[in-house]
């Protein structure tokens, strides 16, 4: 019940801030209602007991790529700042979007059948996730390691420029 | 005297069961209680630091320090909040209201969310939570996007320069801030604070672990934007950094979350490396306050007695310093780990 009531609560957070993301004409307050709404999904994972992704979440989201966000918008944008969110104007089109994803997704969750788990929540979820990421998984996580190393030395030389040698 | 504290928590539990409510509801009003006296404790001693840090800047500096409002300037601190709080609350007209006013509700609320996994003695903290280590790293990574907050709200390009040195420093020196832990953590195999503590029965960790202690210090310095790595607020250059526009009430909520930064950097310090609430003779909630503030007092000596350093040298001694010595620090300790094991399983020690 009392889980009901705090999803009831993050729900409204995640969703208004969301909202208030996509129609504010200014590129820095949508930023910072983003960073608000990954802190309310971050609360959702928490209610589902998920504390590691919660924190990861914060982590990833809001301290970085929130921050790279603004960083890249006060750094590359000039002139006006107050009507910087040029997106915001397609409202019609924008929401025709968000309704056919959400009939989408709608449609998916209600005809998937959904198998419940009988164990109980584990107390220690952090060892768990440690052990299956340096087993089962150690593939996938050392490939996306990989891609992050290519991803940072594309970056390093893309910021250096070629020199021209002719 | 061991248990002064958990007993006080105790009776106060007690007393809150005896309105005849649930568990939940008692165990809710509990971490409230606790929260509130947690709250009490960093804004006092957010006090008791100020009025250190100006006399132990005094005292390097071969000057004197505020010494004559009450027995050695010990009330001048009172009527510089009398001030602050009298002052008039100027918004500026070109600034962005909702940015420059959120961001000083919201300096603080990091800061003190840190406190609450940190054992100040045996079974004294609020949450014990499994994640404790990594939730610290998790919550002070949101300070960046405040800071950042206050210097672009205010909208003067001083405030805007601060606020972006900030955020480059910040978010760099988190890097070797984080693998500065990870040492400790391969050594526990654990993230929960009572657990690391607990490891340290024998032997401290910064006895196994000397290099990650002196990276912890130097990143956690610049984390705090305090010392040689004030940057952020580089008076020379940009008055007062991205808290040149705050006036009054909210100017003292920059000044405090600087303060209960560096009391919580200190106190993380402590836990992991110091030993936490453990020593002999003395009650273990003592020996971790003595720990805290030898560290602050650390922090402020190293603050007052280094000159600034410049933008380039900082950028130059995370990554090419400060970054591969603590990579270097977890391999050597990842073998060092194995080779322990080996030696025990061999039978040869």
């Amino acid at each position: 019940m009392s889980q009901a009531i705090v999803f009831g609560v993050l729900a409204a957070i995640v969703l208004g801030f969301g909202l208030a993301m996509v129609l504010s004409k200014n590129l820095v307050h949508s930023a910072i209602y983003m960073a608000v709404t990954f802190i309310g999904v971050a609360g959702i994972y928490l209610n589902l007991s998920a504390g590691f992704l919660a924190a990861m979440q914060i982590l990833v989201y809001v301290g970085a790529i929130s921050v790279l966000m603004v960083f890249g918008v006060m750094l590359t944008r000039r002139g006006d700042i107050a009507a910087s969110n040029i997106f915001n104007r397609y409202k019609l089109t924008g929401g025709l979007m968000a309704l056919a994803l959400f009939v989408i997704l709608g449609r998916l969750i209600f005809t998937s059948s959904w198998n419940l788990s009988s164990f109980a929540v584990p107390e220690d979820t952090v060892s768990l996730i440690a052990d299956l990421m340096m087993t089962d998984f150690v593939i996938p996580f050392e490939t996306a390691a990989l891609l992050l190393l290519v991803a940072l030395v594309g970056a390093i030389m893309v910021a250096k420029g070629v020199k021209n040698t002719r | 005297m061991e248990n002064f504290f958990v007993n006080i928590a105790g009776l106060i539990r007690d007393l809150i069961a005896g309105f005849g409510l649930n568990e939940t509801l008692v165990y809710l009003a509990m971490v409230i209680v606790k929260f509130v006296a947690v709250l009490v404790f960093v804004l006092l001693n957010v006090v008791v630091l100020v009025y250190m840090e100006r006399r132990v800047a005094g005292f390097f500096q071969e000057r004197l320090g505020p010494n004559r409002v009450g027995p050695q300037g010990t009330l001048q601190l009172v009527m510089d909040i009398f001030k602050l709080l009298s002052k008039e609350d100027i918004v500026p007209a070109g600034a962005d209201k909702f940015v420059y006013k959120a961001a000083a509700y919201a300096i603080f609320v990091p800061t003190i969310l840190v406190y609450m996994v940190i054992p100040f003695g045996k079974g004294m903290n609020v949450i014990d939570l499994n994640l404790g280590l990594f939730y610290i790293l998790a919550i002070s990574s949101v300070t960046t996007m405040i800071i950042f907050m206050a210097g672009w709200g205010s909208r003067n390009k001083y405030s805007l320069v601060g606020g972006m040195r900030a955020i480059a420093q910040m978010v760099s020196y988190e890097i070797p801030y984080v693998f500065s832990f990870l040492g400790v953590i391969m050594l526990t195999g654990s993230l929960k604070m009572s657990t690391i503590v607990e490891a340290q029965q024998g032997v401290w960790f910064i006895v196994l672990q000397p290099i990650a202690f002196i990276v912890f210090l130097i990143a956690g310095n610049a984390e705090i934007n305090r010392g040689p790595f004030d940057l952020p607020e580089g008076e020379q250059e940009l008055v007062a950094g991205y808290h040149t526009e705050y006036t009054a009430g909210r100017f003292a909520m920059f000044y405090m979350a600087e303060y209960a930064n560096l009391l919580a950097m200190a106190a993380i310090g402590a836990t992991v490396f110091l030993g936490g609430w453990q020593g002999p003779w003395l009650p273990g909630w003592l020996w971790f306050f003595i720990k805290m503030y030898a560290l602050v007092f650390g922090q402020m000596w190293v603050r007052w007695t280094f000159p600034r350093i410049r933008v380039d040298h900082l950028m130059h001694l995370n990554w090419k310093v400060l970054l591969p010595v603590s990579l270097a620090n977890i391999v050597v300790t990842g073998i060092g780990i194995k080779v322990y094991q080996m030696v025990r399983m061999m039978g040869w020690w």
